[in-house]
């Protein structure tokens, strides 16, 4: 449940509000409905991550990753668009998971 | 303990997106960036293009519609001149937004806002040259000229309506990695691209170096080695053209100048310069019996193209050809009565002027005998998180004192700009340059060719012309200052009203041929008249090598094509090593060669005097050339801690075949007494020795196009953005003047007739986004030395297989 409502909002929520809007989201959601920190973490990290493969494959498929491959070649990375897709997701996944973590810790803080 | 783990929990999460969502230095900010909803992802075009969009915009007077072919090259349909800006603006903004602020930042002095300190000394630069007080000149003398200001107004207005229609997501990717916002585009903005053209164009100067010249040499020495014409020369005004004008009177020398020029005072290699080749056939010479014309501006390649082509279709015009982006209208290109193009003319528009202030306080110079007032100017120079730079700069009537003293003179500065000195540039008058283009696009005719070139000031150029009623002419046009010979070969007096510039040429007079008997024209900068001209414009041009070659090619040509055009655009022949290689190779001694020498000596011996990609003998005389010229000056022209000017590549060569005994062949560091040949052997075997070490023995790796770098790189030079290193012929003075990331900047071919045929290619795309499909998708072609043929649609409802899709911009 937590995972399907912090996918959602990360589609969402992006293209008119800053990115980082969507830690809020998982913050909200996993104190509100967050299990164990674990499955929090887990739920966030695993949404926002396919969540942000989705939005970027969606861009860079019809684009025959033209872009993808000149950009990764500023960061110290293979020489492979694949990379910078899997630094993208990563960053997102693991921000996610936070946030969700965060949000399910201090719930736990209050003893609900 | 909950509470600890959850605050800690919060804690990191909030320090990771502060610290993903900011800039470290030149780190964009990761998380901005990269996020697949806002980051450069969103910046990935779709190869699937739709075949038709409509857009709503306000400030058009009536429906646009704008065709695009399969290189996304624009082709605008007007109801009205003013939509025809408005919507060049549009779509110029909508593929090269980025090129077009950061151009303009860099000529007004404003990088420093989005990069920072470092490139504060650029910004200081660019202000205390005056390009914002000249910009501003400018935009004066086009705000006068109604049909000057509607272009610039409705051009500006389009641009703004595409940046309004933006949110963060949708910025071009380099906003995104230096994490800026574009600002809303300014009509001085038009006019910045002017002076940057100046300052590329007409922006340097020899006369520091001069100077320094005559004060370490003597008045002797320096005419003989910086003649005021060369000693080979084929001017652009073919000898014998008779100057049918009453001259004006020529100003009289100031005393002081006759002083330095008659009184004993005791006392880097150099690059061709920028350059660029026109010329257009009669149709005596043409297989259609139609003039043909040809153009290849020299200028730094880079992505995106410092060129965005478009067709502009109103009631009143409809031409096709290259525009700057950020510049309403088209530089270089044809419609159906008419096509022109240019080369740079190198005039003497730039001065420097010694000032003598009164006092510390340097409120007053002295200037006719009296004291008179400095202006001062205040340039606030903002910068990315620092405080802001307040730099004021001293003005005198002929200009700002660039650097008043040597602590406001970077040590990396300009060499060749002087301390104490006021700069007298045409860059800085009012002018109207957009009325000159504006009447271009719509000439029907040599007349109409005359007339707009009177509305012309800076960076002076050479334009040609061709016309389907098969005249063909060329003009060195701009504004030229009156000036006695010579005047602005040194530094000058400013305190003497004589040094002055004392008006200016009448536009009628500049140089200009029509028809002339021998059925083409052409330019390559090299000397616009021979001496006979009244007027002086410059003591020195570029080199003849290329004009000459032009010259040559074109004199023996019959039933000329197109591709007779394409190919001579791409020819490498070399006239230098025609001039001097048989007396270098005479000189040799081939009796105490080792093996290397020896077999370097056969490959040149054999060379065909062609700069291709895989000639080895083009390495070798490159390298040759360059050690032989360097060695001969060195020694008295590199001095530490004075900037001297070397004396010009055509100087040497007269100097090493008339004159093989010269002093200067002498190395003033050696006891022995060196000749020319001395010079020629041992710039031989460093040559050999040098490429050894660096490519191996004699053979393949040797290959002019491997040892020659060619690249074209980003505007921001970055890496994957670019081209990267590429094999190719040419060089600079050849015709194919490709060397480094300088070369032809587009090349066209047009052949008039009743239905015009425009050809033409530039190396990159129309998109300035790395992201399109369009980034460089003609770099290929132009890489091959091919030609795209032009899409010259005649209505917006003209059938074209090449068209792919249409935008349609209504009120």
């Amino acid at each position: 449940m937590l995972f399907l409502i912090v996918l959602i909002l990360s589609f969402a929520s992006g293209y008119f509000l800053p990115w980082w809007v969507v830690t809020i989201a998982a913050f909200v959601a996993a104190f509100f409905i967050g299990k164990t920190p674990g499955q929090s973490f887990w739920s966030g990290f695993a949404a926002v991550f396919i969540g942000w493969t989705v939005l970027a494959l969606f861009k860079s498929i019809p684009n025959d990753h033209i872009l993808a491959s000149r950009v990764v070649q500023l960061f110290p990375l293979p020489n492979n668009w694949i990379w910078l897709l899997v630094v993208t997701v990563l960053i997102g996944g693991i921000v996610g998971g936070m946030a969700a973590l965060s949000g399910v810790l201090l719930k736990r803080a209050f003893g609900k | 303990m909950k509470f600890v783990k959850a605050f800690l929990s919060m804690a990191v999460t909030i320090a990771m997106i502060w610290a993903l969502d900011n800039k470290f230095g030149d780190i964009p900010p990761i998380g901005t960036f990269l996020n697949p909803s806002t980051g450069f992802w969103q910046n990935a075009e779709s190869k699937h293009i739709l075949a038709a969009e409509n857009l709503k915009l306000t400030g058009l007077l009536d429906k646009v519609i704008i065709r695009y072919d399969e290189h996304r090259i624009p082709h605008i349909f007007a109801q009205n001149d003013h939509d025809a800006y408005y919507a060049q603006g549009y779509v110029t903004a909508r593929d090269r937004l980025w090129e077009m602020d950061i151009q303009t930042r860099k000529a007004s002095g404003r990088l420093s806002e989005v990069i920072g300190p470092k490139a504060l000394e650029i910004d200081r630069y660019n202000r205390r040259m005056g390009m914002v007080y000249g910009a501003e000149n400018t935009l004066k003398g086009i705000l006068k000229n109604p049909l000057s200001k509607m272009m610039v107004m409705a051009y500006t207005d389009g641009v703004n309506s595409y940046i309004h229609s933006l949110a963060p997501k949708d910025y071009p990717i380099e906003f995104k990695l230096l994490n800026y916002a574009p600002e809303d585009w300014k009509p001085i903005n038009c006019a910045f691209l002017l002076k940057l053209m100046s300052e590329t164009l007409a922006g340097g100067s020899d006369q520091f170096g001069m100077t320094n010249n005559l004060k370490r040499f003597g008045v002797k020495d320096v005419n003989d080695l910086f003649p005021d014409y060369p000693y080979f020369e084929d001017p652009i005004i073919p000898v014998g053209t008779k100057w049918d004008f009453k001259p004006q009177p020529i100003p009289k020398p100031s005393t002081g100048f006759l002083a330095q020029m008659t009184e004993n005072i005791k006392t880097h290699e150099i690059e061709e310069g920028v350059g660029s080749n026109n010329w257009a056939i009669s149709g005596s010479k043409s297989a259609s019996g139609y003039p043909i014309l040809a153009n290849d501006p020299h200028l730094d390649l880079t992505f995106p193209s410092i060129w965005y082509q478009v067709q502009m279709s109103s009631p009143t015009v409809n031409v096709y050809g290259v525009s700057l982006p950020g510049a309403p209208g088209i530089v270089i290109g044809y419609n159906q009565n008419i096509s022109w193009g240019v080369t740079n003319v190198d005039a003497d528009v730039l001065d420097w002027y010694q000032v003598k202030f009164k006092d510390k306080t340097k409120n007053e110079y002295w200037y006719n005998n009296q004291w008179n007032k400095v202006n001062k100017r205040v340039e606030v120079i903002n910068i990315l998180d620092r405080a802001p730079v307040i730099d004021t700069v001293l003005y005198t009537h002929h200009g700002p004192v660039v650097y008043e003293d040597a602590s406001k003179k970077p040590a990396d500065g300009d060499p060749t700009v002087p301390i104490g000195n006021a700069l007298r540039w045409i860059a800085h008058d009012e002018s109207d340059e957009f009325m000159c283009f504006y009447l271009l696009n719509r000439g029907k005719n040599y007349a109409d060719y005359r007339k707009a070139l009177t509305y012309y000031t800076a960076p002076a150029q050479n334009f040609i012309f061709a016309s389907s009623d098969k005249d063909i002419a060329i003009t060195p046009n701009g504004k030229f200052p009156l000036k006695f010979k010579d005047q602005g070969k040194f530094i000058l007096d400013g305190s003497d009203p004589a040094n002055d510039w004392q008006g200016w040429i009448p536009p009628e007079q500049n140089p200009t041929v029509k028809n002339p008997p021998r059925g083409f024209v052409s330019s390559a900068n090299q000397s616009s008249t021979d001496p006979t001209y009244p007027y002086y414009i410059n003591w020195r041009f570029d080199q003849y090598y290329r004009g000459k070659r032009i010259n040559d090619k074109l004199g023996t040509m019959k039933n000329a094509t197109i591709d007779s055009m394409r190919m001579m655009q791409m020819d490498t022949y070399s006239i230098l090593a025609q001039d001097v290689l048989p007396t270098m190779l005479k000189y040799l001694d081939t009796s105490k060669m080792d093996k290397d020498q020896l077999a370097a000596y056969d490959i040149i011996k054999k060379w065909d005097k062609r700069y291709t990609a895989t000639s080895l003998g083009a390495s070798i005389f490159n390298k040759w050339w360059i050690k032989f010229y360097d060695t001969t000056w060195r020694d008295r022209f590199d001095v530490k801690g004075v900037f001297l000017k070397f004396p010009s590549y055509d100087r040497t060569e007269k100097l090493l075949l008339t004159e093989p005994n010269s002093k200067w062949f002498d190395n003033a560091h050696t006891a022995v007494k060196e000749n020319a040949a001395d010079i020629v052997n041992l710039s031989f075997n460093a040559t050999v020795e040098e490429l050894v070490r660096k490519f191996g023995k004699p053979g393949e790796k040797w290959q002019w196009g491997m040892v020659k770098r060619t690249f074209i790189n980003h505007l921001a030079s970055l890496p994957g953005f670019g081209s990267g290193d590429f094999p190719a012929g040419g060089r600079g003075g050849v015709i194919n003047a490709l060397k480094n990331n300088n070369g032809p900047s587009w090349r066209m071919v047009v052949q008039m007739g009743l239905d015009v045929k425009g050809y033409g290619v530039f190396p990159g795309g129309e998109s300035g986004n790395p992201g399109s499909f369009f980034y460089k998708d003609m770099f290929e072609t132009w890489r091959d030395g091919k030609l795209n043929e032009l899409l010259f649609l005649k209505s917006a409802n003209e059938n074209s297989g090449r068209i792919k899709s249409t935008l349609t911009l209504s009120k």
